[in-house]
């Protein structure tokens, strides 16, 4: 068991998602600190989650500012050590503007804000957000996004297509096709890791199907794969 | 020659009102002043043609804590939970510029909530619209709809439904309500009071610019006509960003415990904060205008007393937190400024450049502001509309007619809508929109908020009483069909001009049909809003009162009824008393037969309330399906079932009538075989059975389901494109 563990879930002016990612890790048996976005030392923590949100109010571009505030240079740190790094939602498009995942995330295919529940389906168990999953699982979770599509160069997706692909929007069964894919990102992603697989992003929210009673507990095993992630890493 | 008219008739007020002001001050007011008082007492902040009506209202119950008058109303939840609710109205400012003025309006009802020490936990928005087939309203309705998005995705609270209404009663003249919702803890109630003389009035938030200038008086407070455009620059620009730091620096003080009283900067801004705040106390202020954060330098006093820029909060705090205060704000990266101080006697004095510029008795701006009682009369056009009732012909195809009907898109999925709202942040989320009623769990409690707003305007115009009542009910059927009990109710009263008397005749019809229906269901009304001059170019709205419903329940029921739950196999019950007769108003006259006319049925004081009883029963029952009747009939309520569900229902009729009529009291009950409800107390008939591949009326016609799906669906996407 990892109980106990801490975790800083990041918090900049404009975040939102911070006290509902903080009440999973919580209830997955995580130590969630909310950490303001100046802080610069995040020795103490085994795990850092970047919530969603509009850190900075998403102005000039997402993620724009917010990867210049104070504490990034110490996400960078730990990130580069081996720490598990979480991006959700906004928190990924911060991670790809600072450079920590490759690619970015444009404006949805229909230039609508989208908030629904969509099918992902695993890709790739190596990841601090996948490894208690199974390969071809399917998963039901919330998206609530106006920019979540996933767009990167063609090198870079090929590269990405060797196992940092860990989540793609599917249909309930699994396949994987443009009526499946909500927002029209490249090769219908909706999560990757970098080559470490400590640091993940996502668009969907998996803080946010972690209850029956909110009609959903498929988030879990992408939380519990990072609560079970945060062993200690000296850094 | 033209000559311009006098200053206090520029700024919307008569010469009557004019010379009350020069009565209060003993002499002629000073342009700042003048000002003040004008937007004070427009209709939009002095209530002036509505005070009068609105006390009948039922007010009183145990559970209420805040009533009407306040921010928000505020009712105990017991264990030492609160909730805040209130609705507003941006209708004016939404018309001139739909994306701002609706997102302004998110940001205006939010301040509300926080002001009281509430955390804002969702939002609803009502709206109406003029019918989508002209290109106008398409863009109003996509304007609001992205500007409510905008903001209140970004603002971080959820929005968690509505509703909506189109008629060419509001194409030159759309409705766009909102509601909130807060939480709060007992000890962190913060009412508008300013006291303690000495204390200090620091602004928190943005800084003040020329936008929304005389918003109050010249938006909210005329009718409109084809100039209406240049009152653009009244409308204010909404920045959610700031009023997300604003929010979590206003709890964050309260929690720390620095402020003895806040009021938030809307309508009228610092002229109505520092006002009130000061009235409410019994004490006075001296506001400096040269230490308010500006936009533009230039500004000159009247202008920055009666600008309506957003993302502001008042706050008074004792001396010695001023630096604590400061502090905060700096670190949450708003401004914060000390303005003013608390003085004893009630005279607010507000200076600029060394000079006094305004010098005013405080509460004069609000207590003395007139009241009118004026005169109120029945349109005789209503005996005309109650003498031509709809012509039913002896039978019909249900079928076919249940498809032009679900390509309304009025009854059609709103999805559209709800699903470019964020309705899930914080995880309270129980029940979503495009359900009757949103129900959220309160984290670490058994306890439930279900929620639900309602209007008709098409019935209100036909019977103003009657359809005042019916509303009240629905939405009363709307949370109760949730398990939660109706607990509280917020009123938004969208009328006409109140000048002309047939409009003060609903206005004041409408009033005593919710007021009886509110009293029949023992629920409180804790706070309201009025908007009036709703009439563009001399044609009015129809009057449109909008309920906003708390239920609440404690347990919430271990399985919520959802619309999703029916299977194959189950019976389909009604609940309540038929009425194969009420078809004034219903979908299928508007939609299939195009008529206004005849007499919606009456509310019925004694069985009504036995019916919502058993819904909150049969919720807590176990029963998988609930769902309210509404104009649309039974027909549309088991279509909605069969959608959600993905499965085709079998119900059987001798009469055609009763698949579409309306009748106020009634809903569905989907139930596995053989299930015992226990009904005895109102009527309840089994009508039918789910299952198969097609909404099946028996002899009165039939529509594959996945075909009306598939126009239900579309009903709006394919107009908006």
């Amino acid at each position: 068991m990892t109980i106990g563990r801490r975790v800083a879930v990041i918090v900049f002016p404009g975040s939102n998602c911070e006290r509902d990612v903080a009440y999973a890790m919580q209830l997955l048996g995580a130590d969630p600190e909310l950490v303001w976005h100046r802080e610069t030392d995040l020795s103490e923590f085994d795990g850092v989650i970047l919530p969603g949100g509009f850190a900075h109010g998403d102005y000039l571009r997402t993620g724009a500012i917010a990867r210049f505030s104070p504490v990034m240079t110490e996400v960078e740190r730990l990130a580069d050590a081996g720490t598990p790094v979480l991006g959700i939602c906004n928190g990924f498009q911060i991670l790809c503007e600072a450079g920590l995942l490759p690619g970015a995330l444009v404006a949805n295919r229909d230039l609508k804000f989208i908030c629904r529940p969509v099918h992902l389906r695993v890709e790739s168990t190596d990841s601090v957000l996948t490894r208690a999953a199974t390969v071809g699982d399917v998963l039901r979770i919330p998206l609530n996004s106006f920019e979540g599509n996933y767009v990167a160069p063609a090198p870079v997706l090929d590269d990405l297509e060797n196992g940092g692909v860990v989540l793609r929007y599917s249909d309930a069964d699994g396949s994987v096709s443009d009526a499946a894919n909500p927002n029209g990102s490249l090769n219908n992603i909706a999560g990757i890791a970098n080559g470490g697989g400590n640091v993940a992003g996502l668009m969907p929210h998996p803080e946010r199907a972690i209850e029956t009673v909110l009609g959903s507990t498929d988030g879990r095993i992408l939380l519990e794969s990072f609560v079970a992630s945060l062993d200690r890493v000296t850094a | 020659m033209t000559t311009e008219a006098p200053a206090h008739i520029q700024l919307g007020m008569t010469d009557a009102e004019y010379d009350a002001v020069v009565d209060i001050l003993g002499r002629e007011p000073r342009p700042a002043e003048l000002a003040m008082y004008s937007v004070m007492w427009s209709e939009h902040c002095s209530y002036k043609s509505s005070r009068a009506w609105l006390g009948r209202f039922p007010t009183e119950a145990p559970w209420v804590v805040v009533g009407p008058g306040e921010n928000a109303g505020v009712v105990d939840l017991g264990d030492g939970w609160l909730a805040a609710l209130r609705i507003e109205s941006h209708n004016h400012p939404s018309f001139v510029e739909p994306f701002q003025g609706a997102a302004t309006g998110v940001g205006g009802i939010l301040r509300d909530i926080f002001t009281m020490g509430a955390r804002p936990i969702a939002v609803w928005d009502p709206i109406r619209f003029g019918p989508l087939d002209d290109a106008h309203n398409r863009y109003l309705l996509d304007g609001v709809v992205s500007g409510i998005a905008h903001y209140g995705n970004a603002v971080g609270v959820p929005t968690l439904g509505g509703e909506i209404e189109f008629s060419e009663r509001y194409s030159a003249n759309p409705l766009v309500n909102v509601m909130a919702l807060g939480i709060l803890k007992q000890e962190q109630l913060v009412l508008s009071a300013a006291s303690g003389e000495g204390n200090v009035a620091i602004l928190l938030g943005a800084s003040t610019g020329r936008d929304g200038i005389g918003g109050a008086s010249i938006l909210a407070s005329a009718s409109f006509d084809e100039s209406s455009g240049a009152k653009r620059p009244s409308v204010q620009i909404g920045d959610p960003f700031e009023e997300k730091k604003l929010i979590e620096a206003c709890l964050e003080l309260y929690e720390r415990g620095l402020v003895v009283g806040i009021q938030d900067l809307g309508a009228a801004g610092i002229s109505c904060a520092t006002s009130e705040c000061a009235a409410n106390g019994g004490v006075g202020m001296v506001v400096d205008l040269d230490d308010v954060p500006l936009r533009e330098d230039d500004m000159n006093a009247g202008e920055i007393l009666m600008s309506e820029s957003q993302e502001r909060m008042l706050a008074i705090v004792e001396p010695d937190d001023v630096d604590e205060v400061l502090e905060l704000a700096e670190k949450w990266e708003i401004n914060g400024a000390v303005i003013g101080t608390v003085t004893a006697g009630g005279t607010l004095e507000v200076r600029q450049h060394g000079e006094v510029v305004a010098e005013v008795p405080a509460a004069s701006l609000s207590e003395d502001a007139p009241l009118y009682r004026r005169p109120a009369e029945r349109p005789e056009a209503l005996d005309r509309l109650w003498a031509d009732p709809v012509d039913l012909p002896a039978g019909l195809d249900v079928g076919e007619t249940l498809l032009r009907m679900l390509d309304d898109p009025a009854v059609g999925d709103r999805s559209w809508i709800y699903q470019q709202y964020d309705h899930q942040l914080f995880l309270n989320t129980v029940i979503e929109p495009g359900h009757d009623g949103s129900l959220l769990r309160i984290k670490g409690t058994t306890k439930g908020l279900a929620v639900s707003t309602d209007g008709n305007g098409r019935l209100c115009f036909m019977d103003p009483r009657r359809g005042g009542a019916r509303i009240v009910y629905e939405s009363a059927l709307n949370v109760a069909v949730t398990g939660a009990r109706p607990f509280a109710v917020v009123d938004n009263l969208n009328f006409g001009n109140p000048e002309k008397p047939e409009i003060m005749w609903q206005f004041i019809e409408t009033i005593e049909g919710m007021s009886a229906a509110c009293e029949a269901l023992g629920v409180p009304v804790i706070g309201g809003n009025v908007s009036f001059y709703n009439e563009t170019d001399g044609v009015d709205i129809f009057p449109t009162p909008v309920v906003g419903m708390l239920g609440f329940a404690d347990p919430m029921p271990g399985h919520v009824p959802r619309l999703d739950q029916a299977e194959p196999g189950m019976e389909v019950w009604l609940i309540g008393p038929e009425d194969p007769t009420d078809f004034a108003g219903t979908t299928y006259s508007r939609v299939v037969l195009d008529h206004v006319g005849g007499r919606p049925s009456d509310v019925d004081h004694t069985i009504g309330p036995k019916v919502v009883d058993e819904a909150v029963r049969l919720a807590h029952a176990g029963v998988p399906v609930l769902h309210d009747i509404s104009v649309g009939g039974a027909a549309v309520a088991v279509a909605e079932i069969c959608f959600r569900s993905g499965c085709g229902a079998r119900v059987d009729s001798d009469d055609w009538r009763t698949l579409l009529s309306a009748g106020p009291h009634r809903f569905l009950a989907v139930v596995p075989p053989g299930f015992d409800l226990e009904v005895t107390d109102v009527p309840a008939r089994r009508i039918g059975t789910m299952g198969g591949n097609h909404i099946d009326f028996g002899r009165h016609g039939r529509v594959p389901l996945s075909l009306a799906a598939d126009v239900w669906r579309n009903a709006i996407p394919r107009r908006m494109g």
